[in-house]
Formats: C-alpha cells, sequence, structure tokens
C-alpha cells in the first residue's frame, strides 16, 4: 500500500515537473500584465496582439509550410527507398543503413553547420528553398526507419501473389504493398512533420535574413525580452497539438472498434 | 512439342556462384498431377519460381505449350501459384481477395459475383465472401488461396508447399480434397512438397529431386518400389540399404549370403546397393533363415512390430512383421526374391 | 524483381546532403585562415592547436560535465517512471506514455522558453517563495548552470523514459517470475534480470540525452544567459559571428569524435534487440 502511494507521488511529481511550466505559459497568457508575474487581471489582449504580428503570423506560415512540404517529399522519398533498401544484398544493405544514420546520429549543430558550408560553397541563396532542402535531408532517415520495420513484417509473397494474378508492379505496390506498410508510411510521415515544426538548430544555420520559422522568431523575440504574445501563442500551439492528439487517438479506437 | 504443356530444357540456376540447379530437363503433361519431391534445399522450389515467372533461370529454356516463356512477367503468364504462407492479401476480405485478379482483368461486376460464388463453393466456403483473411483458420485460408488462383482459369496451377502449415489430420483430408479439385477442374498441378507420403498419395507423376538434380521421375509405385539409388530409397519410406555385389543376373550376394533376384543387366561382380523395404522381410525360425542374427529392440506400433534384428555380420536390420520375437532371441530372416531391390552405387 | 534503381535518388540525395557536406567541413578544419577571415585551402593544424588553450578546454569539460549530470540525472529519475508506467494496466499505460509525448509536440524553444518564464526574478517561483515569506529578495535561479542542467533534464527526458518503457513493456514477466521461483528478492531479482535485460533501453537512452545534450547552444543561452558558455555556443559564435569556418569545423569534428566515443562505449552494452524510441 505504501509502495503504490510512493508511486503514484512520485510519478505525479514528474508530470508536474512536465506540464507546470506549460501550466504557467497558458496562465500568463490570459494576464493582463506585461513583466510582472503577479496576476493582473484576464485578458485576451495578447492574443489580439498576436494576431496583429505579422512577423509572427509570417514565422507561423513559413513553419507549417515547410513542415508539410518537407514531410511530403520525404515520405515519398523515403518509402521509396525503405522498399529499396529492403530489397538490398545484407552488403550494400549495410552501406545505406549507415548512410541513413548519418542524420540521426549526427548532432543537429553539426548538420546545421555543414549544410550551410554546402549551401554557401554552392552559391545557393539561404531562404525558404535552403531550408526545406535541410529539412527534408533530416527528415528521410526517419521515415525509412519508420518504414523498414513494415516491410520486414511483410508477408514476401504478398507482391509475387499480387503479379500471379496478373497484377503489374505498379498495380500491386499501390494496391498491395502500400496499403500493407501505411501504418509505418504514416508513422514515417508524422514523424518528419514534428520534426520539422520542431526543429531549431538546422533551420537555425541554414535560413537567410527575412525567412523566419517559428523557432528562429521566439530565439530571436528572446533575445530582446519576454514578451506575453508568445505565451499566447504557446497556449494556442499547445492546445492544437492536444487537440490533434485526442482526435487520433478516437480515430484508432474507432478503427479498432 | 504440343503433347507438353511445361517443357524445361537444360534450365540451371545460379545465385552468385552458387549453382542450386543444375541442367533440369522436364515435360509435363496437360491434366498432369506432378509433384516436385525432395529435402529442402534440393531446388524444387526454385523450379516451381521459374515456371512462375518469379525467378529467371541462369541458362535453358521454359517452353509454355511450345512457346518460349523465359521473358514472359509472371502477370502476363497463364500459370497461377498458392504460395507457401498462402500470401493472402489481409487488408481486404475474402471476396476481394478471390475477385482481385478478375478485377485486373476488367471483367464484369455481376461476372465476378458468379465466378466467385462458384469458386467458394468448388472449396467448400459458401458464405464467406465478407470475412476477414484474419478471422479464418489455416485451413480455410488454404481453400481461399486455392479459390484466388483457380478463379482466374489457369492451365496450369503451382502449389508450393501449401498444406506445410496445417496440423496433420487437416492435412490428409486436404490431399484427398485437393485431388479431387484437381480432378474436377482439369488443369495441370505442379505441386512441392518435402513430405513424401503427400507426394505419394497424389500425385500421377513424382520428381524427386536432390542437390539441385532431378533424381528420378516416375509414378508413385515405381519411385517406391524401384528406386533407383540410394538417395531415392532412403528418403522415400523406411528401408534397409545394404551394399551388395552382383554376382550374375538374377543372382545377389549381400551380408555373404546368396540370395535369388530378378534383376538383370548388371555387370558381373559389380558393386551395388540394395533396398529390403522393412515389412517385406518376414522373420522365420532360426534354421530356416536365409540369414541370421540377435533381436536387439522390439517396440510395438499398433498395426506391427518394430524390430531391430543385428545379424552374424553386424548389419542391422529393420523389420515390420506382425509376428513377434523376443528381445535377445536368435531369429531367421528370409527375403522373397521380389523384395530385394538393386540399385546402381552412386559416388 | 530488381529494384536497385528505386535506391538511387536517395544515394544521390545522401551523397549530396549528407556526405559532402561533412567532407566540407573536415577539409574546412584543415585549413588556414587569411587576415581578413577568408579561408587558404593550405594544410594546417592550427585549428586543433588552437582548441587545446585552456579556455576552450575548459569549455569541453564543461559541456562534457553538464552533459554528464543531464544524462545522469535523466536516467535517474526516468528509469523508476517508465518502470512504473510499463506496470500500469494496457488502457492507462498508453495515456501516461501520450502524457510523456505531448511535450515533445510543442515546440522546443518554447519549452525552454517557459522555464525562462518560471525561473526569472519575476517568475511564478520566486513569485510563490516571497508569497510563503521564505525569502525576502528573489532568488538568481536564471543564467546559471543549474538552469542549464534543469533546462536539458526537462527537454530530453522523454527520450530516456520512451526507449526503457518500450523494452521494459515487451519484457516476458515470467522471467521476473523464474527468478522469484528461485528466491530471489525483489531487489536480486531488479539488479540480477530486470536492469541487465534493460540494458539496450538504457544505452538508446543514454545516446538520445547525451547527444542533444553536449551540442545544444539554446538552453545554455537561453537559460544559462551567456555564462555558461558550452560547445554549440562556441560553434555558433565561430560560424556566425567570428566568422571563423575553419576552428568552427574543427571543434564540431571535435564534438562528433566525441559523441562516436560515447556511442561506440555504449553501444557495447546493447544487443542486436535494440530499444529505439520506434
Amino acid at each position: 500500500m505504501v509502495r503504490k502511494l510512493f508511486k503514484r507521488g512520485y510519478a505525479t511529481l514528474v508530470y508536474l515537473f512536465l506540464y507546470l511550466p506549460i501550466f504557467f505559459l497558458i496562465l500568463y497568457s490570459f494576464n493582463d500584465s506585461k513583466y510582472r508575474g503577479k496576476w493582473n487581471g484576464f485578458t485576451l489582449r495578447w492574443y489580439e496582439e498576436l494576431l496583429k504580428d505579422r512577423a509572427i503570423m509570417e514565422a507561423l506560415y513559413n513553419t507549417f509550410m515547410i513542415a508539410l512540404l518537407a514531410a511530403i517529399i520525404s515520405t515519398i522519398v523515403g518509402t521509396i527507398s525503405a522498399i529499396a533498401i529492403h530489397k538490398m544484398s545484407s552488403k550494400w544493405k549495410v552501406v545505406f543503413m549507415n548512410v541513413t544514420y548519418i542524420p540521426v546520429m549526427n548532432p543537429d549543430i553539426v548538420i546545421g553547420i555543414s549544410l550551410l558550408a554546402l549551401f554557401v560553397s554552392l552559391n545557393m541563396r539561404l531562404g525558404f528553398v535552403t531550408l526545406l532542402l535541410a529539412h527534408i535531408t533530416f527528415n528521410i532517415p526517419y521515415v525509412i526507419l519508420a518504414v523498414l520495420p513494415k516491410l520486414k513484417q511483410l508477408n514476401p509473397y504478398l507482391e509475387e501473389a499480387a503479379l500471379d494474378l496478373g497484377a503489374t508492379p505498379m498495380y500491386a505496390f499501390f494496391k498491395v504493398i502500400l496499403p500493407e506498410i501505411m501504418p509505418g508510411v504514416i508513422t514515417g510521415a508524422l514523424l518528419a512533420f514534428t520534426l520539422s515544426l520542431d526543429d531549431f538548430m538546422v533551420s537555425f544555420f541554414t535560413t537567410g535574413s527575412g525567412v523566419n520559422t517559428l523557432s528562429i522568431r521566439v530565439y530571436s523575440m528572446t533575445k530582446v525580452g519576454v514578451s506575453p504574445k508568445i505565451n499566447a501563442l504557446s497556449t494556442v500551439l499547445f492546445l492544437g497539438v492536444l487537440v490533434l492528439l485526442i482526435l487520433l487517438q478516437k480515430r484508432e479506437k474507432n478503427l479498432n472498434e | 512439342m504440343q503433347d507438353y504443356i511445361i517443357e524445361l530444357r537444360g534450365i540451371t540456376k545460379s545465385f552468385g556462384d552458387k549453382e542450386v540447379l543444375g541442367h533440369i530437363d522436364l515435360s509435363i503433361k496437360p491434366k498432369e498431377f506432378i509433384t516436385l519431391l525432395g529435402p529442402s534445399g534440393c531446388g524444387k522450389t526454385t523450379t516451381l519460381r521459374i515456371i512462375g515467372g518469379f525467378e529467371q533461370s541462369t541458362k535453358g529454356d521454359l517452353y509454355f505449350e511450345g512457346e518460349r516463356i523465359n521473358e514472359v512477367p509472371p502477370f502476363k503468364r497463364q500459370i497461377n501459384t498458392v504460395f507457401q504462407r498462402y500470401a493472402l492479401f489481409p487488408h481486404i476480405n475474402v471476396f476481394e481477395n478471390i475477385a482481385f485478379g478478375l478485377k485486373i482483368k476488367k471483367m464484369e461486376e455481376f461476372l465476378i459475383e458468379e465466378k466467385v460464388k462458384e469458386m467458394l463453393k468448388l472449396v467448400n466456403l459458401v458464405g464467406f465472401e465478407k470475412r476477414k483473411i484474419n478471422s479464418l483458420s489455416g485451413g480455410q485460408q488454404q481453400r481461399i488461396a486455392i479459390a484466388r488462383a483457380l478463379v482466374n482459369e489457369p492451365r496450369v496451377l503451382l502449389l508450393d508447399e501449401p498444406l506445410g502449415a496445417l496440423d496433420l489430420k487437416l492435412r490428409k483430408e486436404m490431399q484427398i480434397e485437393l485431388k479431387k479439385i484437381q480432378q474436377r477442374v482439369g488443369i495441370t498441378f505442379i505441386y512441392v512438397t518435402h513430405d513424401q507420403e503427400e507426394a505419394l498419395t497424389m500425385s500421377d507423376r513424382v520428381i524427386v529431386m536432390s542437390e539441385g538434380e532431378i533424381q528420378q521421375i516416375g509414378n508413385p509405385e515405381d519411385i517406391y518400389n524401384e528406386p533407383v539409388n540410394r538417395f531415392v530409397a532412403d528418403f522415400i519410406g523406411e528401408g534397409n540399404i545394404v551394399d551388395g555385389i552382383m554376382v550374375k543376373d538374377f543372382e545377389v550376394k549381400i551380408e555373404e549370403q546368396l540370395f535369388t533376384c530378378v534383376d538383370k543387366g548388371f555387370e558381373e561382380n559389380e558393386l551395388i546397393e540394395v533396398l529390403v523395404r522393412p515389412e517385406d522381410i518376414d522373420i522365420v525360425k532360426e534354421e530356416e533363415g536365409m540369414l541370421k542374427g540377435n533381436v536387439r529392440s522390439v517396440v510395438f506400433k499398433g498395426v506391427h512390430y518394430e524390430m531391430e534384428i543385428k545379424d552374424d555380420n553386424g548389419f542391422v536390420w529393420m523389420v515390420h512383421s506382425t509376428d513377434m520375437a523376443k528381445k535377445g532371441e536368435r531369429v531367421g530372416l528370409f527375403i522373397e526374391p521380389d523384395a530385394i531391390h538393386i540399385m546402381k552405387k552412386v559416388g | 524483381m530488381n529494384k536497385k534503381w528505386l535506391s538511387i535518388p536517395y544515394a544521390l540525395w545522401s551523397l549530396i546532403f549528407s556526405i559532402i557536406p561533412i567532407i566540407i567541413i573536415t577539409i574546412y578544419s584543415f585549413c588556414k585562415r587569411s587576415p581578413y577571415g577568408k579561408i587558404i585551402y593550405e594544410f594546417t593544424l592550427d585549428n586543433y592547436k588552437q582548441f587545446l588553450e585552456p579556455i576552450y578546454l575548459n569549455v569541453l569539460w564543461r559541456s562534457i560535465l553538464l552533459a554528464a549530470i543531464s544524462t545522469t540525472a535523466c536516467l535517474v529519475i526516468g528509469y523508476p517512471m517508465a518502470m512504473i508506467i510499463s506496470k500500469t494496466s494496457i488502457k492507462k499505460r498508453n495515456v501516461l506514455i501520450m502524457l510523456f509525448v505531448v511535450p515533445l509536440w510543442t515546440n522546443f524553444l518554447l519549452r525552454t522558453y517557459a522555464w525562462m518564464v518560471l525561473l526569472r526574478d519575476q517568475g511564478a517561483i520566486n513569485q510563490f517563495l516571497i508569497y510563503l515569506g521564505i525569502i525576502k529578495e528573489p532568488l538568481q535561479l536564471l543564467y546559471n548552470p543549474g538552469a542549464v542542467v534543469m533546462g536539458m533534464v526537462y527537454n530530453f527526458l522523454p527520450f530516456m523514459v520512451l526507449p526503457i518503457y518500450s523494452v521494459l513493456s515487451k519484457m516476458d514477466n515470467s522471467l521476473v517470475e523464474a527468478a522469484q521461483d528461485l528466491g530471489a528478492t525483489s531487489g536480486e531479482v531488479f539488479r540480477k534480470v530486470i536492469f541487465p535485460l534493460s540494458m539496450p533501453g538504457v544505452v538508446s537512452g543514454l545516446i538520445m540525452v547525451f547527444m542533444p545534450a553536449v551540442s545544444t547552444f539554446v538552453i545554455s543561452d537561453l537559460l544559462g544567459g551567456g555564462q555558461t558558455v558550452l560547445l554549440g555556443n562556441l560553434i555558433q559564435n565561430q560560424f556566425l559571428v567570428a566568422r571563423n569556418w575553419q576552428f568552427g569545423s574543427a571543434i564540431s569534428m571535435i564534438m562528433m569524435v566525441l559523441i562516436l566515443i560515447a556511442i561506440r562505449i555504449s553501444s557495447k552494452y546493447q544487443d542486436e534487440e535494440g530499444g529505439g524510441l520506434w
């Protein structure tokens, strides 16, 4: 009994540690005071100002655009690559898997500066395109790592069965293989999307003046001083994620039933 | 040429440096139930996959009704396959699985429905259209796999160890059912298995393979009664295989004793191997026996006793008999001339 | 079916965007610097020699120390947590794990920023302590190494809990019962059975926490306020402020080697069955 209580208490403390900062961010986003931590009354002022802040809105747009495009492209390239790797002889498989692990095992900051060095030596203008290329680069390995296990689980004869029944390789891929590995592909796509949304380090080094993502915008704002607008922004994002997750959970439950 | 539906001429297959099939020649007649039999790694599945188009032969030609089809991709061959682990598509239901090939052919919807129904009837699974693949038992999945292949009206059906995952009782039932289905639809079945009993029960002809080569082709009786070499004899059924000398026609020396046999055409004093099936040996009184020996063990097997008898030259004979001898007893062994099978010595 | 050509796009992509960039900074790290900061393609070891100066070695030491402290803290806090979660009912388990993942879905910068809000002089913690009358003047909670460690633990704790949990939840409970049956006390069961079997997860966790911790510059920048200079800050500074890419590349190389060594050491304890995040 004591043990159970102790476990409960411990878990509660850890979750408090995880959520307390987020809770205060949300709380302060409704606080009608700019600098004081004290409660000065409820307001929606910061949300209004947030909507009016063009720089933040643009950063938000860039972040989502890049995350979306990077997720789509890396999911397509990653899925195709995973299939290719899956079919390789073990010698080549080792080579490709090692290459795949480079962006996973390399610290973000090294990915960032090395890509910066590359783009500069290619005389590319830093901006939206370089950001997108960088994001796709660090996303592809995660898609591959998410899809490969599904391919391993796949009955190797399924594709042959489809061909045997008259399907062309293309038809077999879309009607048989893809539906089977779909959970892995979706996991990979979601992973890629969230990694992109969350990224700061790589974006920081590979973007040029004028093109900001949310992370970069927040970073520069913290340099100037803490603004309650960021609290409001955090609240919106956090609640957005929460709603999305709950919806996903519900969908999964429905699918299971 | 047209007498054969499928012909393999000098088919060779290597993976890297490793040769898995060495020069296979094989002709298969229409409506034949033919079985490729052999231990795992003997090349039987590779042969089947070459016929199905999933594997390309390194050398040699493959003919379908006299036409060379080496380069024809699997989806353009009039051949369908029942795969080892069925390979049913788990994301679609039974109906969609069976209709898969027909939909590719863009057949009319009502025709598809009719044909799927017909097939379900053939495999005794009427009313299973809407069921999920994962909700079916192994035996049911097996039948669906057969239906899915047969609905396309192939000229040849390839079956790769289709009963391998089923339990013994279900296997026996399915063996009979498969044979019935083959006779009803009247097409060629090429069947791969490592189970000799399965091969002998169902096939018109059995092809025994080992290490990428065909050892013997024949109907089940021939394969069992007249194995051409030690490998076939050993692989098919139980047997006593002992070295011998063909003294002259119809006379063979085994364990220092002369026996009359029914074989001829060997060189004088040629070294050969002799197969005697355990059920072909009679146990007699010591003084009446052609060979004499001690009973080493006796195990009751239900229909017969399984005995090991060590003759005076030291060879241990396996004997199946309804007459029981006691352990340690001296007995004689009697072998009829037609129970002695002479085989060429290999290696 | 031959599908080798499918790998060509990825092979090209990896070559251009993963391999060549690393080759470039490897070359840079051995290049000379012109008086105006331009890169001169002549071989030199100066950039690495420069790193041997005490101030830089101090940074290296501090980075390793803070990362090691944070990683240990994550393990100490995270392991019991993973165990607790793995022992709850399946339904509850998913919710509890989800609660660990949700903060990961919010922006990393915002998460770190949240601690700035909490720890600053007018922040909630100081306000609370003053309200209770424990202190009169606000404590200097922000801009010190402690705050940096705090930020690292907060951000990277899920990376420790998730892999350990994934190994523990797959562990065959009959092993534990077998050990008990053989007379092991619960302490012994943990030391001799559970912990050794969970090693793959622990190793994944250690790597996944240590790596971002030793290379971060955001956490040290925001919560350390420039007082706590780490390897990451040094690299960022060389690339974007001092414009000495050669030296920045050399530091990056050293950091990569450091991480490779860390992975090598820890993966000794990891067997085939990985306890990765996925």
